[in-house]
């Protein structure tokens, strides 16, 4: 469980934001599902991102790394525009942003090792000894190092989306993105996962979470952005958003979650 | 004895079975060409038709629908006495490898295509996210789980075209079944067709061993 995660946590009082949102807007066909979205992450900063189902949370997340084409707004990552790239320079850009899907979606025709090689070797051009360091050294970050040779399928779900998780960090990327990373676990599995992400923020990686763990986003975060319909309704750090709710939705919003009708 | 007689003549069996070893090679090199061919033409056809480009769909489409619904009897007939009248001669073999391998790049392909649209959306985008490219997302991930599911219909398909090599006996082909069945004619007994059915099974049944092992070999669990 050595530290080998690049940003420093110092990086947080720098200026330009590491991932920044301006004006995202998302529809399919005549639905609207972003409106006009400006949100920005500085490095080594986690966000939380909460909200209903529909909220246009996960819609939002994977415009970032352009899963989903945004209709209007820029996308920039560390000051270089995501919306602008296209072909192989899209690709190189996904390197630098690391996605982990609420369905893990590792490859069963591979092996744990392999899962976690094939873009560094791939993608980054590693050599397949580098690369294999890498993905050993990511795997024991994760807890996961003797599961090097495994099948995919013989690992629990928390398990696999922890390989997942060094599947992303192996590229080295400069921001991840959780979609739900959570939400498909059985509860017991939950904590080995958000354990991980927790390592990850101390050591400084940027990440902008989309999660309903709200005891995660409480302790962790640093702060809370709430949207609803398509728009960021409220943002502040964890205690204000939690404690001081000021938009009729967002109060509405967490009294139904504390009561679990989500 | 006397079924000893009619299916396993001794005799006959020592005459005709130099000629026999001649078919048994030709239907083999025929079923090799058919089936690498055909496998080939239809995994180019089922990643080609992923780009999504309708001027690519459209053609490989309606060339799958028809091999699949065209007898293959009739085209060996079409190609074999029709085309000449255009000028085009082709050889016996050349026809039967030709529309052999023609109907199982239409099945191929839809076999491909069908473990390809069942590879999941979030695989795609795994790929994608890290960096990988459209081909070597397709290649490295979709594709060999494609296949694997694949398998057992393709070899099913496969041998079932290549056993249709003993439509090369309407055409004059040497092959198994145009040799057995006139050496059936010339000698009156039924054991060279016996032969035939001996010499199928021991082509055929290493390739079904062969599919369960590789159906094996892939049996990874989803």
């Amino acid at each position: 469980m050595t530290a080998a995660i690049s940003p420093t946590p110092s990086a947080k009082v720098h200026a330009r934001p590491m991932l920044e949102i301006n004006k995202l807007g998302k529809s399919f066909g005549t639905t609207e599902v972003l409106t006009s979205i400006d949100l920005s992450v500085r490095p080594g900063e986690l966000v939380f991102v909460i909200g209903p189902s529909g909220s246009g949370k996960s819609t939002m997340l994977r415009c970032c790394n352009r899963l989903e084409e945004p209709s209007s707004g820029t996308i920039l990552l560390d000051g270089e525009h995501v919306t602008a790239c296209q072909g192989r320079a899209l690709d190189k850009m996904r390197l630098k942003i690391g996605m982990v899907f609420q369905g893990f979606h590792l490859y069963p025709h591979k092996s744990v090792l392999a899962n976690v090689m094939l873009a560094q070797v791939k993608a980054l051009k590693r050599s397949k000894a580098d690369a294999k360091t890498r993905a050993i050294e990511m795997l024991e970050h994760v807890g996961l190092a003797h599961k090097a040779e495994s099948m995919p399928s013989e690992l629990s779900g928390g398990q696999q989306q922890r390989v997942a998780i060094a599947r992303a960090l192996a590229l080295d990327p400069k921001v991840m993105l959780f979609d739900e990373p959570t939400s498909a676990l059985d509860p017991e599995l939950v904590g080995s996962v958000l354990k991980v992400m927790k390592q990850l923020r101390e050591e400084g990686m940027t990440m902008l979470v989309v999660s309903h763990e709200m005891e995660f986003a409480r302790e962790a975060a640093d702060r809370v952005v709430f949207m609803d319909g398509g728009v960021v309704v409220e943002s502040g750090p964890p205690e204000e958003i939690f404690g001081n709710p000021q938009s009729p939705r967002l109060q509405s919003f967490l009294s139904r979650v504390n009561r679990g009708g989500e | 004895m006397r079924f000893l007689d009619t299916f396993f003549d001794g005799a006959v069996m020592a005459k005709y079975l130099p000629e026999l070893l001649s078919a048994i090679v030709t239907t083999l090199w025929i079923s090799l060409i058919v089936v690498v061919a055909g496998l080939a033409l239809g995994l180019v056809m089922a990643c080609l038709r992923t780009l999504g480009r309708w001027y690519l769909t459209l053609p490989i489409v309606a060339f799958a629908d028809i091999g699949r619904a065209l007898p293959p009897l009739v085209v060996i007939l079409i190609f074999y006495f029709g085309l000449p009248g255009l000028g085009i001669n082709l050889s016996g073999p050349m026809v039967l490898i030709l529309v052999l391998g023609g109907v199982l790049a239409a099945f191929a392909e839809e076999i491909f295509w069908a473990g390809l649209t069942s590879v999941s959306r979030g695989q795609w985008e795994a790929g994608r996210a890290t960096g990988l490219g459209f081909g070597q997302t397709l290649f490295e991930i979709a594709l060999p789980q494609a296949v694997r599911m694949g398998i057992p219909p393709l070899v099913n398909r496969a041998l079932a075209i290549t056993k249709m090599t003993a439509l090369g006996s309407v055409i004059g082909v040497k092959e198994i079944l145009t040799v057995s069945s006139s050496a059936q004619s010339f000698s009156g007994s039924a054991t060279p067709l016996t032969m035939a059915a001996l010499a199928y099974l021991a082509i055929f049944l290493p390739v079904v061993i062969l599919s369960r092992v590789l159906e094996q070999r892939y049996a990874w669990a989803v």
